[in-house]
């Protein structure tokens, strides 16, 4: 790579964003100044606008978008992308990846600036050396992984050379056991070029240990700032933190779940053989499953295990390639209508949304409706309820779940822990004796995870079963699941 | 690729190598040689010279002829439909009540089967062969078409693949959510409102995607090249033979006495 070109300053004076539409203004009254080559670890509760921020210093807020308070300069001038000063990483490994070959993608920014070409094969190959990406030039995108598809993005951004380099939650939406290998990829890449490096991230033990400074943001600015060692162990600041949903490190966690004796089988799988397509290949074979009330039942294992699958499966979503999944007469027999059979693929929506509630793992999916209130109606409507018992039910779901003052607002417009919390509180609108859930704490902050967390246990104390396909082993521990393992395609219990 | 999922190249030959504005080219000079005239002998004859040159595409043959089986049969429906419906003049071959057939309809049908097909099969080659970043560096190096639009949309098509599981998804959540199935009318109205979900979907990840270009300075004004594209004499022999094969069809049918020039007919 040319010679470390080092960081630039970041200084904002008052700074706020507003985005059209929106009473609150997303950020506002930022004060801070960051030094050339500073690693910055930014926290704050989900809503505290630190993307809105991180956004405005990468430069990629779009003037139009809405309206800006103060100042905000990088390297002394007002944020430009196309500077190639600044390199920006993003939470979603799939929308980051813009061109077919691997060797071809990191040299997309590289063109963006004006880099002279020749220079551009060693700089891509040394940026891929630095993040670990030791694949041919060639190799096609489409092809990696979520970590390597960070790691590519980073290498990406590393070619530049920029002076400030941006992550906006990298480890958020990728596998936890590829989460150590994009975090020494980041202070490896950052160790080279000594950019600045600033990050946003839920979970600060990833992070800690490396970074200078720790920013934290508030409703009203900034609220705290200072080296990891003085905002981590401020007492005050620290139950702020706890407060604002932050992941600190050596928080306790919950009193486990005292497993109960579980009640009545309500769902049953025999020599099941489960696959995504019609015709496409078998993901996991030979299934025996049994899910009862009370019950917590885990499917763990690495990606692509077929874990989602089996619980499509047995949600009534996907048909059994072979075997079968039944419903026994108790479950038959709860809720609205009465399903003929005993294969839950093959009732009717309403009657299956009443027996068994699936929560996807991107809780947008399921949005079905323009309002929050109205999202949480239509399953009980569609199930059969009263409209006196609909809007019981309603009512009492927005109350758990804090949703109250989110009732009338669109559900594609919630921040994600609150869509998390919607998309769970739909399933449960019905009140069906199953309920399964794809990576519920997936990319949450503390809050809502403890939250997710003591709603599981109330529902399995109170006799729900509970699936869940979950890589967070502390979670699991905390609603005391019996966990099956998959893997090569089979899955045993643990 | 895109391209491997019609039908993969298993072989780099030269005409792989080749630079996609001259394939397009070259797979121009051939469409307009078959546009022209509708008969039998120009058509046959293009057929059989783009069926000789197959080899040459580095094609695996035995999937083409798998996954493209339905080609020649659309075309073949195409030629009877021309058959029965075409004017009935020259010797009656089949007379069987409404079922009238000639020896005029059914050289004309045989004429746009065949003409189909050699539409058709280059077209495929063109696209199995054919790099998506390949092609988007020649159009803007070459033809001068805007940069930022050419490579947005390349970027773009990358999301198709990641739109067929969405819908999967979007289908599935709309049942667990109690709304799927019901009449017909319930259903279609549950296609758009999945569609609508999509075009939500395709909208916030097209976002997400074209910050993350604009985040790797996406749209500065003084862009270079990684890769450049550029003509090699082999891109001037495709053309050649290209433009050697439609005037050997042309020649053929004129010769044949066949030829019927399209802007001629019915007058």
């Amino acid at each position: 790579m040319a010679a470390a070109t080092g960081g630039v300053d970041v200084l904002a004076r008052g700074f706020g964003w507003r985005h059209s539409g929106r009473k609150r203004a997303a950020v506002s009254d930022i004060d801070l100044s960051i030094e050339a080559g500073e690693r910055v670890l930014l926290l704050g509760s989900s809503g505290a606008g630190k993307s809105t921020l991180l956004h405005a210093i990468a430069g990629v807020l779009p003037s139009e978008s809405g309206y800006r308070t103060g100042e905000l300069l990088v390297d002394g001038r007002p944020p430009d992308p196309t500077s190639g000063t600044t390199g920006l990483v993003l939470q979603d490994p799939d929308a980051q990846v813009v061109l077919a070959r691997l060797g071809d993608d990191v040299c997309f920014g590289m063109e963006n600036t004006g880099v002279d070409p020749a220079a551009m094969p060693a700089r891509a190959r040394e940026a891929l050396a630095t993040v670990g990406l030791d694949l041919p030039w060639d190799h096609p995108t489409s092809a990696l992984s979520g970590g390597q598809k960070q790691r590519l993005a980073l290498a990406g951004v590393l070619a530049m050379t920029p002076g400030l380099m941006v992550l906006d939650e990298p480890t958020a939406n990728i596998d936890p056991a590829a989460v150590p290998e994009v975090c020494q990829a980041v202070l490896g890449a950052q160790a080279a070029s000594g950019a600045t490096l600033l990050i946003v991230e839920h979970r600060v033990d990833i992070w800690a240990e490396h970074v200078d400074r720790i920013i934290v943001l508030g409703e009203t600015g900034v609220v705290a700032d200072g080296s990891p060692a003085a905002v981590l162990h401020d007492p005050e600041l620290r139950g702020n933190l706890t407060a604002a949903g932050v992941w600190l490190p050596g928080a306790a966690l919950p009193q486990p779940r005292t497993r109960q004796s579980a009640g009545a089988v309500l769902l049953e799988a025999d020599g099941l053989a489960v696959a995504r397509a019609r015709r496409g290949p078998v993901a996991v074979s030979d299934l025996s499953i049994d899910l009862a009330e009370g019950q917590a039942l885990a499917l763990v294992g690495h990606n692509g295990a077929g874990k989602s699958t089996t619980a499509l499966t047995l949600g009534g979503l996907l048909p059994a390639r072979a075997g079968r999944v039944r419903a026994t007469p108790r479950l038959l027999d709860l809720g609205h209508g009465a399903p003929r059979h005993s294969d839950p693929h093959r009732w009717p929506a309403a009657d299956l949304v009443a027996r068994i509630g699936t929560v996807f793992q991107e809780p947008e999916h399921q949005f079905l409706t323009t309002t929050v209130a109205d999202e949480l109606r239509l399953g009980p409507r569609q199930a059969g309820c009263t409209p006196a018992e609909t809007e019981a039910r309603v009512a009492e779901l927005l109350e758990r779940l804090r949703l109250t003052r989110l009732a009338g607002a669109h559900p594609h417009t919630l921040s994600g822990g609150e869509k998390r919390r919607l998309s769970v509180a739909c399933m449960m609108a019905t009140r069906p004796p199953v309920l399964i859930i794809d990576e519920p704490t997936f990319g949450q902050d503390a809050n809502t995870w403890r939250e997710l967390a003591a709603l599981s246990c109330e529902l399995l104390d109170a006799g729900t079963a509970l699936l869940t396909v979950s890589h967070d082993a502390e979670f699991l521990q905390a609603i005391a699941a019996e966990r099956m393992l998959f893997g090569r395609g089979q899955a045993v219990r643990a | 690729m895109n391209a491997d999922l019609l039908v993969p190249v298993v072989r780099e030959t030269a005409l792989v190598r080749c630079n996609p504005v001259a394939k397009l080219a070259a797979g121009a000079v051939l469409a307009v040689a078959v546009v022209l005239s509708i008969d039998v002998v120009s058509a046959a004859v293009m057929l059989g010279l783009v069926v000789l040159m197959l080899p040459l595409t580095g094609l695996d043959l035995a999937i083409l002829v798998k996954r493209l089986w339905f080609l020649p049969l659309a075309a073949l429906m195409a030629g009877w439909g021309t058959a029965l419906l075409s004017q009935k003049t020259g010797t009656v071959i089949v007379d069987a009540g409404p079922l009238l057939l000639t020896s005029d309809s059914l050289t004309m049908g045989a004429a746009v089967a065949l003409r189909a097909l050699a539409l058709a099969l280059p077209a495929v080659i063109l696209i199995a062969t054919i790099d998506p970043t390949d092609l988007a560096d020649s159009l803007i190096q070459h033809l001068r078409l805007p940069a930022t639009f050419v490579l947005a949309a390349l970027a773009a098509a990358r999301l198709v693949t990641l739109f067929i599981a969405e819908w999967q998804t979007l289908t599935q959540a709309r049942r667990a959510r109690g709304v799927a199935g019901g009449n017909v009318f319930a259903r279609v109205g549950g296609f758009f409102q999945t569609s609508f979900a999509l075009l939500v979907q395709a909208i916030r990840r097209g976002t997400r995607l074209a910050m993350a270009m604009e985040g790797r300075g996406f749209g500065a004004q003084d862009r270079t090249w990684a890769r450049v594209s550029s003509f090699h004499p082999r891109d001037g022999v495709l053309l050649a033979g290209a433009i050697i094969a439609a005037a050997v069809t042309i020649g053929a049918a004129v010769a044949a006495g066949t030829w019927n020039f399209i802007f001629t007919i019915g007058s």
